[in-house]
C-alpha cells in the first residue's frame, strides 16, 4: 500500500467520516481513496470549488458533530490559512493533510518538498498553537494518522499531517490492527446540560468541552475576540484570558507532546536531527559514518511542532554538533539553533527539493561536524 | 363630518422600550394609522423615541413591531392583550 | 423587562412594570446582546424581525435550525438569534454551511450576509452551492456597500453612486442578484426590501420550507455611508424611496429585474421550482450504483 493511500486507511480507522478537498498534486490520492471508499461505510466527501471552501466545509461538518480531514498541498495549503486561524481560535478539532512539493507558488507539482514546515507553524496571523506530525513510510501514514485525530479531539487544536510526494508515493507493507486495538479518542462531549454549558469553559487542562449544533444548546461559535459564552467582547482582558488558554493548551503540554525515536544517541558526539523522509536518506549516511568510526545519533522528530526543544538543549550540553538535512533551504534548522543557543555547533543541510537528499551530502556535513 | 364621528375606541396598542430605541423613526412614518409620534424628551442616548399620542387610532397591528429595526416597540391588539399578560407571567414564573 | 418602559395606557388594564410585556422577537434573541450594534435607521435590524416572523411561522423545532453568517455589519445577524449560530470568516459562510448540512442533514441551514460577503470574496461559493442546489437558505442583506468597513464599493454598488473607494462616483457595473441565483440553479429566489415587511416575512417563510437552494435578497438602507454620502437623507428616506419606486412583479424575468441607482425595483418572487438538492442525488445514485449495499445517508454523529 503507498503512503496516500494508508493515510486515507488511518483517517478511517481513527473514525473521520467528512472529508473536502480539492484536488491538487501531488495529495489527490488521499481524497481519490476516500470517495471510494466512504459510500459504503457511511460518510461524506464533498469536493468543494476551492481550498478556502474545503477548509472552512469541514469545520462547519466539526460542529455538526464529525471527524473531519482535508488534504491539500502547498498551492492549496496557501488558501487554507485563514481557516487555520478561525479552526485555532474556534478550537474545531480537524485534521489537515499536506503532501508537500516543491515550491514557491506552483513550484514543482509532482516532486518533493519539506518547504512548508514554517508555514503550518506561521502561516496564518496572529498568535496560535499547532501540532504537526511528520510520518516517514506507508505504515506510519497510518499509525501515525490515527494519532493526529486524537491529537485533534484531545487538545481542540487544527492538527497537520506533513508528508511529502515521496512518503505519498511510496509503497510499502502496511500493516492494519484489528479495529478494536486501536486507540481511538472520541470527542470532549459535555455531560452539562443546555443553560449550564458555556462553549469556551475550560479546566486546569485548559480545553473545553464540546458540543454540536442540533442538540439544543444554542451556541454561538465566532472568530472575534470572545468570552467563555462564545459571544464577541473586544477588550484587552478577554483577549489576554483568550490567548493565554489556546496558547497554554498546547505549551503547557510540550513535554506531553514530544514524539521522538533516537538512535545511537547513548555515545553520539554529533547527533543528525532529520524528519518525515529525510530521517529515511540519513539512516545510511548515519550507518557509513558509524562504520568510519564516528560516534553519530539520530534524532527524528514524529512530532516536529510543537518543537521539541528541550530534547535538543539536553543532548547540546553533551554534544559536538548537530546536523539538520531536510527538503528545504534550511527551516527547522533555526529551530535547533534556537534550543542550542550557541552551546554547540549546528549544520544545516539543505535542499531545493524535487529530489531527496543523496547520503553522501548528509555523510559530507557528518564529516565536517567531526572534525 | 368630524363633528358626527363618535369618538373612536381604541383596538390596539404599543408597548416601547425606550432605552434601545435609535429614534429612526420607522414606526412613526410606516404605523398605517398614523398614531404615533416622537416624544419631547431623550433618552439616555440621545435619541427623541415614539409615544403613542393617538391612541385612539391604534389597531395593534404590530406593524411598527416588524419595522423597528432595534426591537424597540411592538403593538398588540387589546383583544389580545390579557391573555399575552397571562402568557407572559406564567412565563415569567417558569423562567 | 424591569427596563422596559411601557409608554402606552390606552387600555383600562393597568400597566404596572411588572406587566411590561417583552417583545415578541425577544425569545429568538440573544437578549442579553440587546441593544446591538447597528446604527440608527440601519435596515439590517428590520430584516432580522422579518426572519423571526418568518421562523415563527414555519413551525421548525428552533433546536434544529442553524444560522450562519460571514464577516460585515449583516454578518452580526447570526450573534444576536438564539439559535446555533455561527460567525465565520469573510465570504465563506456558504461554505460553511455545506459542512454543516452535510454532516447533519437533519438540520435547516440559514445563510445570513452581506451582499460584498456573498458576492464580492464569497461569490464562487454561492454559484456553487445553487448549482448544486445544496439544501441552504441563503438571506442576503443588500444595502449596495461594504457597511463595516466604511463604504467601499461592493459588486452591488450601481454605477453612479459614490462610495468611498469611488470618490467620483461607481464607474463599474452592478451585479443582478436574482440573474445570478436563477442562472446557477437556485430553486427560490425573491427580492423584497425593508419596506416590504409583510412580504419579506412570507418570503422567510416560504424559504424556510422550501427544500433546496433559495435566495432572499433584501434590500435595505445604510444610513450611515451610503444613504449620507450619496445625500440620499436617512434610513427613512430610503424606505421611502422603497416605498415609490418598488414595482411588484412575480414571475418577473431575473434577467430583467437588474437595479439602477436610485431607479426603478422590481420585487417579487421570481423563482420557485423543484430540483433534486445534491444529498438526495447523492443518495438516489448511490442506492442505484450499490444497491442494498449502500445505506442511504442521514448524518450519523461521532456520538451515536
Ligand atoms: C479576508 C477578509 N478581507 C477583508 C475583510 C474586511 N471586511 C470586513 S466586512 C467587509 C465587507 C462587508 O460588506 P458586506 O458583506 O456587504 O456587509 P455589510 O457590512 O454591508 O452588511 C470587509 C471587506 C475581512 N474581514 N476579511
Ligand atoms: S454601517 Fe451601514 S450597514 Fe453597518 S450598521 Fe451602520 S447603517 Fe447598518
Ligand atoms: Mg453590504
Amino acid at each position: 500500500m503507498d503512503g496516500d493511500h494508508a493515510a486515507c486507511e488511518g483517517a478511517l480507522a481513527a473514525g473521520c467520516r467528512f472529508v473536502a478537498g480539492y484536488p491538487i498534486t501531488p495529495s489527490t490520492e488521499v481524497v481519490e481513496r476516500f470517495a471510494q471508499r466512504i459510500p459504503l461505510i457511511g460518510g461524506m466527501f464533498i469536493q468543494m470549488e476551492d481550498e478556502i471552501a474545503s477548509s472552512i466545509a469541514i469545520l462547519g461538518a466539526a460542529w455538526a458533530g464529525k471527524k473531519v480531514m482535508t488534504v491539500t498541498s502547498g498551492p492549496g495549503l496557501s488558501l487554507m490559512m485563514e481557516h487555520i486561524g478561525y479552526a485555532a481560535i474556534t478550537e474545531t478539532p480537524c485534521v489537515f493533510v499536506d503532501v508537500q512539493r516543491g515550491g514557491p507558488s506552483t513550484g514543482l507539482p509532482t516532486l518533493p518538498a519539506q518547504a512548508d514546515m514554517m508555514q503550518v507553524r506561521w502561516g496564518s496571523h496572529g498568535d496560535y498553537e499547532i501540532i504537526a506530525l511528520s510520518p516517514n513510510s506507508p505504515q506510519e501514514c497510518f499509525d501515525l494518522m490515527i494519532k493526529a485525530f486524537n491529537l485533534a479531539e484531545e487538545y481542540r487544536v487544527p492538527v497537520f499531517f506533513m508528508m511529502d510526494e515521496v512518503v505519498g508515493h511510496m509503497t510499502e507493507r502496511v500493516v492494519i490492527p484489528e479495529a478494536s486495538a486501536i486507540e481511538v479518542m472520541e470527542r470532549r462531549w459535555t455531560s452539562k446540560p443546555p443553560g449550564e454549558y458555556k462553549p469556551y469553559a475550560a479546566d486546569d487542562d485548559m480545553v473545553p468541552e464540546m458540543v454540536k449544533a442540533g442538540d439544543g444548546y444554542r451556541i454561538h461559535i465566532t472568530g472575534l475576540t470572545h468570552d467563555e459564552r462564545g459571544y464577541p467582547a473586544m477588550n484587552p482582558p478577554t483577549q489576554k484570558r483568550m490567548m493565554e488558554r489556546l496558547l497554554g493548551k498546547i505549551r503547557n503540554n510540550r513535554e506531553k507532546l514530544i514524539d521522538v525515536r533516537g538512535e545511537h544517541l547513548e555515545d553520539a558526539e554529533i547527533v543528525v536531527v532529520s524528519f518525515g523522509i529525510t530521517s529515511r536518506v540519513s539512516g545510511p549516511a548515519i550507518e557509513e559514518a558509524r562504520k568510519q568510526g564516528l560516534k553519530v545519533g539520530h534524532l527524528r522528530m514524529v512530532i516536529a511542532w510543537p518543537f521539541p526543544a528541550s530534547v535538543i538543549q539536553q543532548l547540546a550540553l553533551r554534544v559536538k554538533a548537530f546536523v539538520v538535512p531536510e527538503l528545504n533551504m534550511g527551516q527547522m534548522v533555526l529551530e535547533v539553533e534556537r534550543a542550542v543557543a550557541g552551546k554547540t555547533r549546528v549544520i544545516s543541510v539543505p535542499h531545493p527539493g524535487g529530489t531527496v537528499h543523496e547520503p553522501q551530502e548528509i555523510l559530507t556535513k557528518i564529516l565536517e561536524a567531526a572534525r | 363630518m368630524a363633528a358626527v364621528t363618535p369618538a373612536k375606541q381604541a383596538r390596539g396598542t404599543v408597548f416601547v422600550r425606550t432605552e434601545v430605541c435609535k429614534g429612526c423613526s420607522y414606526c412613526i412614518d410606516f404605523c398605517p394609522s398614523k398614531c404615533i409620534e416622537f416624544s419631547k424628551d431623550f433618552n439616555a442616548k440621545g435619541y427623541h423615541f415614539p409615544v403613542l399620542t393617538r391612541p385612539e387610532d391604534c389597531s395593534g397591528c404590530d406593524l411598527c413591531g416588524v419595522y423597528c429595526p432595534d426591537f424597540a416597540i411592538f403593538g398588540v391588539r387589546l383583544k389580545d392583550l390579557e391573555k399575552r399578560i397571562q402568557a407572559q407571567r406564567a412565563e415569567d414564573k417558569a423562567a | 423587562m424591569s427596563n422596559e418602559s411601557c409608554v402606552a395606557d390606552a387600555c383600562n388594564i393597568e400597566l404596572t412594570p411588572d406587566l411590561a410585556m417583552e417583545n415578541p422577537v425577544m425569545p429568538f434573541l440573544r437578549k442579553e446582546r440587546i441593544p446591538h450594534i447597528w446604527c440608527p435607521g440601519c435596515g439590517i435590524g428590520t430584516t432580522v424581525n422579518c426572519f423571526v416572523r418568518g421562523l415563527e411561522e414555519s413551525g421548525l423545532d428552533l433546536n434544529n435550525v442553524a444560522i450562519v453568517s460571514g464577516i460585515g455589519c449583516t454578518g452580526r445577524v447570526a450573534g444576536y438569534m438564539n439559535l446555533d449560530s455561527f460567525h465565520t470568516t469573510h465570504g465563506r459562510p456558504i461554505p460553511f454551511a455545506t459542512g454543516l448540512k452535510l454532516a447533519n442533514p437533519k438540520l435547516k441551514v440559514v445563510v445570513y450576509s452581506g451582499d460584498g460577503d456573498l458576492f464580492a470574496i464569497g461569490g464562487n461559493h454561492f454559484f456553487h452551492a445553487a448549482r448544486r442546489n445544496m439544501d441552504l437558505m441563503v438571506v442576503c442583506v443588500n444595502n449596495h456597500t461594504y457597511g463595516m468597513t466604511g463604504g467601499q464599493v461592493a459588486p452591488t454598488t450601481p454605477r453612479g453612486a459614490t462610495v468611498s473607494t469611488m470618490p467620483f462616483g461607481n464607474f463599474e457595473d452592478s451585479f443582478n442578484l436574482p440573474f445570478i441565483a436563477d442562472a446557477c440553479g437556485a430553486v427560490y429566489v425573491a427580492r423584497w426590501t425593508v419596506y416590504h415587511v409583510k412580504q419579506l416575512a412570507r418570503a422567510m417563510k416560504e424559504g424556510l420550507a422550501k427544500k433546496g437552494f433559495v435566495f432572499i435578497e433584501a434590500m435595505a438602507p445604510c444610513p450611515t455611508l451610503y444613504s449620507r454620502r450619496n445625500k440620499l437623507g436617512d434610513g427613512v428616506e430610503q424606505l421611502k424611496y422603497f416605498k415609490e419606486k418598488s414595482v411588484v412583479k412575480h414571475g418577473a424575468s431575473t434577467k430583467d429585474v437588474g437595479l439602477t441607482f436610485q431607479g426603478e425595483i422590481v420585487v417579487g418572487k421570481f423563482v420557485d421550482r423543484e430540483r433534486q438538492t445534491w444529498l438526495d442525488s447523492m443518495n438516489e445514485h448511490f442506492t442505484g450504483y450499490f444497491g442494498d449495499k449502500y445505506q442511504r445517508y442521514g448524518g450519523n454523529h461521532v456520538k451515536d
